[in-house]
């Protein structure tokens, strides 16, 4: 692995969705949790995936992941087909999981070097990395603190600096506010929304909060396992008829707004 | 190590360390996985040395006690439990997270299965040593070389069993607590085995037990365990438990597959 930034990586993959997602589809027992789900996420853009609580959001993260097969269709991260190359498909993908996955006994950068290994990193690499993704999230100073110290926000953190250890092309994110109080909340919408403008990352954001979202962000709105719609997020609001994103949303899923 | 090797030795090392890290914030775990064999060996035993007499067989070279008798299945009693213990924070670990980040990293499923279960196996060593250790400042004495040689045994065994927990704790629903673990495989595991009894001693009870102890891998996880404390190797003992793990761990990388879903498909 060369130290190219991430926006170079990005440059070059530009041609190509970071993410192509077609015709997915998965059901658990008799129940259809995604039906023939299709969309793409493209470098340099914030990609809001918005739908009620149960909609499938956290089973498609799951197909990406590989942590599920897909019943049908297929997934491709950075032109390589999840299925076929797995390896090559998970390297440049970074994940912020719903649920806290860090060690609480462990140190913040002993969580950081477990993961850096597992991506095969050599240490004085990860170790720089580690340094540069801290400061990124303004963390450095907690290096060294156990992660039972943190509070929430700072967790979270230290899993979205985790997830750019290995300058993925692709940041996925499953509702990573959740539970977070609403100052942290907007620092990391804002920070998320950085990655992708300024450092040409391509993101994918699920969440049930419409305020997240901002007008020029990629939306795909999902709701009972179907894409409802997709697009930019102005133009969905206008093809709903609504005034605002909140409205559309009521109007797309049937829900009243979060 | 080089090449498109280095990712896999760094992998492996890193999840061996993180499994020592944990280990260390652990230690009331690690002195309730002390309590137990100890308990065995000082209570148990000693009770049982009057009752019991033990004729001179292989590895032993002339009469032993009871207490030295049982020391290599307590061993593997160790490794047993850290085995069963391992797998079962495997499972909670796949709800819970940690074990998505190992299985979401870009290398092969059974490579991160066999690194975790190795830290598992290293952990289990460690309180293995010391068990042996707590003996031996007691009088129970090994041959010197038997605390070098018995290093790669107890490698096997426990991969043995940790790759058999892995197996029961993904596939056996009701084996997802550690009361059900207990009652239904580390019991009938450890009793059914050479462990506690020699097996002609067994025969001479019950031919159908000795039938059951002949069938156990346990038993010979066991024998490699008390072969190697002596510097001998017990080849039949060391095939069985090479063709016990590779059995469980293919079964178990097979359990594992993502086409058959994370159980409890609580994940909509």
């Amino acid at each position: 692995m060369n130290e190219t930034a991430p926006v170079s990586t990005a440059k070059v993959a530009e041609m190509q969705p970071a993410l192509a997602v077609e015709g997915l589809g998965y059901a658990y027992g008799p129940v259809l949790a995604l039906d023939n789900v299709s969309f793409d996420v493209r470098p340099g853009r914030f990609t809001g995936l918005l739908g009620p609580n149960g909609a499938g959001k956290t089973t498609l993260f799951a197909l990406i992941t590989r942590l599920l097969r897909p019943a049908s269709g297929w997934i491709e991260i950075a032109g390589e087909d999840l299925a076929e190359a797995s390896s090559a498909a998970l390297a440049p993908l970074g994940i912020v999981f719903q649920q806290p996955t860090l060690d609480l006994d462990l140190t913040v950068r002993q969580n950081l070097r477990y993961f850096a290994s597992l991506h095969g990193m050599a240490r004085s690499q990860a170790d720089r990395r580690i340094e540069r993704e801290l400061e990124r999230m303004e963390m450095a100073a907690r290096a060294n603190e156990r992660v039972r110290t943190l509070n929430g926000g700072h967790r979270r953190r230290v899993e979205i600096a985790r997830a750019l250890l290995h300058d993925p092309q692709l940041l996925i994110l499953d509702e990573p506010t959740v539970g977070l109080d609403v100052p942290t909340r907007a620092a990391i919408v804002d920070h998320v929304h950085g990655l992708a403008q300024q450092d040409g990352l391509a993101v994918l954001w699920a969440t049930h909060l419409i305020d997240e979202i901002l007008d020029d962000d990629a939306l795909i709105v999902l709701h009972k396992g179907k894409v409802v719609d997709r697009g930019r997020t102005a133009d969905v609001v206008s093809r709903a008829g609504a005034k605002d994103l909140g409205e559309a949303f009521e109007k797309l899923t049937g829900e009243g707004m979060s | 190590m080089s090449g498109q090797w280095a990712p896999y030795g760094r992998a492996l090392r890193g999840v061996m360390w993180r499994e020592f890290l944990r280990f260390l914030h652990q230690r009331q775990r690690f002195l309730a996985a002390m309590v137990r064999p100890l308990v065995w060996l000082f209570l148990f035993a000693a009770g049982f040395r009057a009752a019991l007499g033990l004729s001179i067989i292989p590895p032993y070279q002339t009469y032993i006690s009871y207490e030295v008798y049982i020391v290599p299945g307590l061993v593997a009693m160790i490794q047993l439990f850290n085995g069963m213990q391992n797998s079962l924070s495997m499972v909670y670990d796949r709800e819970m997270g940690s074990m998505r980040v190992l299985l979401t990293s870009p290398l092969p499923r059974w490579f991160l299965l066999l690194a975790r279960l190795s830290g598992g196996v290293f952990v289990s060593i460690m309180q293995a040593y010391a068990f042996l250790l707590i003996a031996y400042l007691f009088g129970i004495e090994m041959p010197l070389i038997g605390y070098l040689a018995v290093f790669p045994a107890l490698v096997l065994t426990g991969l043995m069993l940790g790759s058999l927990g892995m197996l029961l704790s993904s596939t056996v629903r009701q084996l997802e607590n550690f009361a059900g673990i207990m009652n239904f495989v580390i019991f009938p595991m450890f009793f059914a085995s050479s462990a506690l009894f020699p097996l002609w001693k067994i025969r001479e009870s019950s031919v159908a037990l000795y039938h059951v102890c002949n069938w156990n891998p346990f038993t010979y996880g066991v024998e490699l365990i008390r072969f190697a404390l002596y510097g001998e190797l017990n080849f039949t003992a060391l095939a069985v438990v090479i063709a016990s793990f590779l059995g469980f761990m293919l079964a178990a990388v097979w359990a594992y597959d993502p086409a058959r879903g994370l159980r409890g498909g609580a994940m909509a």
